[in-house]
């Protein structure tokens, strides 16, 4: 069937947070109402990425994208755009004015800046449809493989596209195949972790719910190129769109022949099954994962022997995440030649970001490596909203580090990022003003840790709970005189001591922020003091008399009495009474109330 | 939630089959019991002691991965399941504080349940919705770019879906 028209509705979670059912519904009906139902195709499709202004709703052939959109706005496009063909201009993304509507994203730094290649299908097809994924080249990487290449040729093409580890530590994709390959003993498998454990990265989430079947089709590529029948993919139970995308599309390839025995008549065969995580952040480390597949409790074992020998019961076994895998079926599809011509010297490719925090376009970008984090923050992110100084990016998650203002302009890509005391992690980045205190996020990183310790090595188990606790009572204003010592010399036996990578890297956010915020943990300890606000214990409430009207509102808004004063004279806290709940300065006209 | 009557057999019935569906794959046990929790909303010790009698693993090995994994619970949860994300999104933009206004309307703490059964309340790990921080889950439903001022609105409206069943 042809339709004249397409819309698009994005049914990430975000958007589907914001409604985007209900417009779906309201869409149906609307053009029910109209009698073109048949002439217009309804997709639901998984995320455009620019989540902050969702839900997003597209319409072909014109690419008009609509934002922000509301079930009230839906008989206004219908009736408009899709009968008269007008452009709703109110609702547009970009450049309301501009010439012709394709061009009205043309100055879009949010779109301009991106190249999607993990992404590539998110937002385009719906990932319910095998045969819409097929229609974007879907799988025939797969049969390119199959039929024109050998495993050591698949193997070597990965590793001379230079493509590394999207999840973590950056390891090089091919090396990790070829070691499995090596290994000639019967049984092997392949692994997928979906456990997207970053609090702050969803780039995963995004790949699983809008194009699931890129990560069947390169499971199996791999499967192929080491010699394994048999894969598994372990995705976060958090997860529930996601994982009903999956057993739909899983479904779907084994229908068309594209799983199962002998895929495209050769002589190959693969399976897949699906895994729920049950919500511990640990079993992100591969050896932990695997582990926590055969149905034990999530700890991590030593290595070596590395998976690729011994892994999933005791076989070995190759694990890559979400990211890294979709980027497999386009490496085979274009080659490694033209994979290698994006990035940098050592980090080729693209990476996907999840930008979060104080930023005004919080959303999934992808990126060329090599793009600086001024770009990613203004031109892509477009600044940190109401005019607020920037003052650090986290990456990396609980294993990374910050970036300070002073580091604004090196090109992202893994080798800078640890030369900085950061890591590229599985790509959160959380942007952070003037408004964050330093010790109070570092505090945050370390209670996830102490959280999500898996309890195996003492090191982590004792050495972040101690860690944690002095900070604590730094944040609490009991900060005590060789506190920041202490804090050096715990971090550096947990780096070396500890067992797996959790804890490995679990004092990195500790050390990032005291390499470049020292002067704010000495302000705490010796001060008393929290330069950012933040930390309530150190806080003090103050009327400035210049500015106090002496209204008197304050005073009959505080719970506790703390505030008097004379009618249109400065009124005063009483320090001894005040509780900090900061009701009075956000009652004040006057911004006459200051924290310190 | 047992009601006296033959219900509690029938989730027995249900159990024993979930235990057969499952017993010959490898690494059962974890499905099982994600399973299992969805039958009984928690897991209970006669439930993990069925389970393990089940799969032939000692009682230990359950409770051991039962403790291990957060989603997993060992307590009932309650009609309302508010599950406040602690992600780092939505930290920096004030979490924290909706955490506190919930336990403060609420009188519970982190993983408690009210007396009443009604509401629950557990700080989560990023729901991956950061685009909309910060966001709270009460069971499927998702609140996104909250204040704490927001909170009292959100709850009265559960409590007052409650008095209307009643």
């Amino acid at each position: 069937m042809v339709y004249r028209s397409h819309v698009l509705i994005c049914n990430g979670t975000g958007c589907t947070a914001s409604k985007a059912p209900d417009i779906m519904t309201r869409l149906e009906k609307e053009l029910a109402a109209k009698g073109i139902e048949k002439e217009v195709k309804i997709v639901k499709t998984g995320c455009f990425g620019l989540c902050e202004k969702g839900p997003i709703l597209v319409i072909y052939p014109e690419g008009a994208t609509y934002c922000h959109v509301k079930a009230d706005d839906i008989e206004e496009i219908v009736s408009e755009h899709l009968v008269k063909g007008r452009i709703v201009k109110r609702l547009l993304l970009g450049d309301k004015d501009a010439e012709d509507v394709a061009r009205s994203l043309d100055n879009v730094g949010f779109f301009n800046r991106q190249l999607r290649i993990a992404l590539r299908n998110c937002g385009v097809i719906n990932p319910e449809n095998i045969e819409e994924y097929i229609a974007k080249d879907g799988y025939a990487a797969l049969a390119k493989a199959l039929t024109e290449m050998t495993p050591g040729g698949v193997i070597d093409e990965i590793k001379k596209s230079g493509l590394r580890g999207r999840g973590g530590g950056g390891f090089p994709t091919g090396l990790k195949w070829q070691f499995a390959a090596q290994e000639v003993n019967g049984v092997k498998y392949v692994c997928c972790n979906a456990d997207e454990g970053d609090p702050g990265a969803f780039m995963d989430r995004s790949i699983l719910e809008g194009d699931p079947h890129s990560l069947i089709e390169a499971m199996a590529i791999a499967g192929y190129a080491i010699g394994s029948n048999q894969g598994f993919i372990y995705v976060r139970a958090e997860y529930p769109i996601a994982v009903q995308r999956l057993n739909i599309a899983i479904k779907q390839a084994k229908e068309y022949g594209l799983l199962g025995n002998n895929i495209f008549g050769t002589d190959f065969s693969f399976d897949l099954e699906i895994r729920l995580g049950a919500g511990a952040f640990v079993c992100g480390e591969e050896t932990a994962l695997m582990t926590s597949i055969e149905g034990k409790r999530g700890e991590p074992r030593t290595r070596p022997p590395f998976p690729a020998v011994k892994g999933l019961w005791e076989k070995p076994t190759i694990l890559n995440n979400v990211e890294t895998y979709a980027n497999i079926p386009v490496i085979l599809l274009k080659g490694a030649d033209w994979f290698k011509t994006i990035g940098t010297e050592k980090s080729k490719g693209t990476k996907v970001f999840a930008i979060g925090g104080k930023i005004n376009n919080t959303g999934l970008v992808e990126i060329p490596m090599g793009t600086t984090l001024r770009e990613v923050i203004y031109d892509i992110g477009g600044g940190i909203p109401k005019g607020k100084k920037f003052k650090a990016a986290q990456t990396g998650g609980p294993s990374g580090g910050c970036i300070p203002s002073s580091h604004i302009d090196v090109p992202i890509d893994y080798d800078n990022l640890l030369e900085l005391g950061s890591m590229m992690g599985s790509g959160g980045l959380i942007v952070m003003d003037e408004d964050n205190c330093m010790v109070d996020i570092a505090k945050f990183f370390l209670e996830f840790t102490v959280d999500e310790s898996c309890g195996k090595c003492p090191p982590c188990r004792i050495g972040t709970k101690r860690m944690y606790e002095i900070l604590d009572r730094i944040t609490n204003g009991k900060g005590e005189e060789g506190d920041i010592e202490k804090l050096e010399i715990l971090a550096d036996s947990i780096k070396h001591g500890a067992l797996c990578g959790l804890g490995q890297t679990a004092p990195n956010p500790v050390l990032s922020t005291l390499k470049y915020f020292r002067e704010e943990y000495e302000a705490h300890v010796k001060e008393k003091r929290c330069p950012a606000g933040v930390c309530k214990a150190m806080l003090n409430y103050r009327i400035i008399p210049d500015k106090c009207k002496g209204c008197g509102l304050c005073a009959r808004k505080c719970p506790v009495g703390a505030i008097s004063g004379e009618i249109k004279k400065p009124y005063v806290i009483d320090k001894t009474k005040c509780i900090k709940c900061g009701v009075c300065m956000d009652t004040c006209k006057f911004v006459a109330i200051e924290k310190k | 939630m047992s009601c006296g009557c033959c219900c509690a057999d029938n989730k027995t019935l249900e159990l024993n089959k979930i235990i057969a569906k499952y017993k010959d794959t490898r690494g059962a046990l974890i499905p099982v019991l994600h399973e299992a929790q969805e039958l009984y909303g928690y897991l209970p010790m006669s439930v993990q002691k069925k389970i393990a009698e089940g799969l032939n693993v000692s009682l230990a090995d359950v409770y051991g991965v039962v403790t291990f994994y957060t989603q997993f619970s060992i307590n009932p949860k309650g009609k309302y399941k508010i599950n406040v994300c602690l992600g780092t999104a939505c930290y920096v933009k004030g979490a924290g504080e909706i955490f506190d206004k919930i336990s403060e309307i609420l009188k519970i703490k982190n993983g408690e349940c009210t007396e009443d059964g009604i509401f629950s309340l557990d700080a989560c790990r990023c729901v991956g919705a950061c685009g909309l921080a910060p966001v709270i889950m009460i069971n499927e439903d998702v609140y996104g770019r909250l204040t704490a001022d927001d909170i009292p609105g959100i709850i009265k409206k559960y409590i007052d879906k409650e008095s209307d069943a009643k």
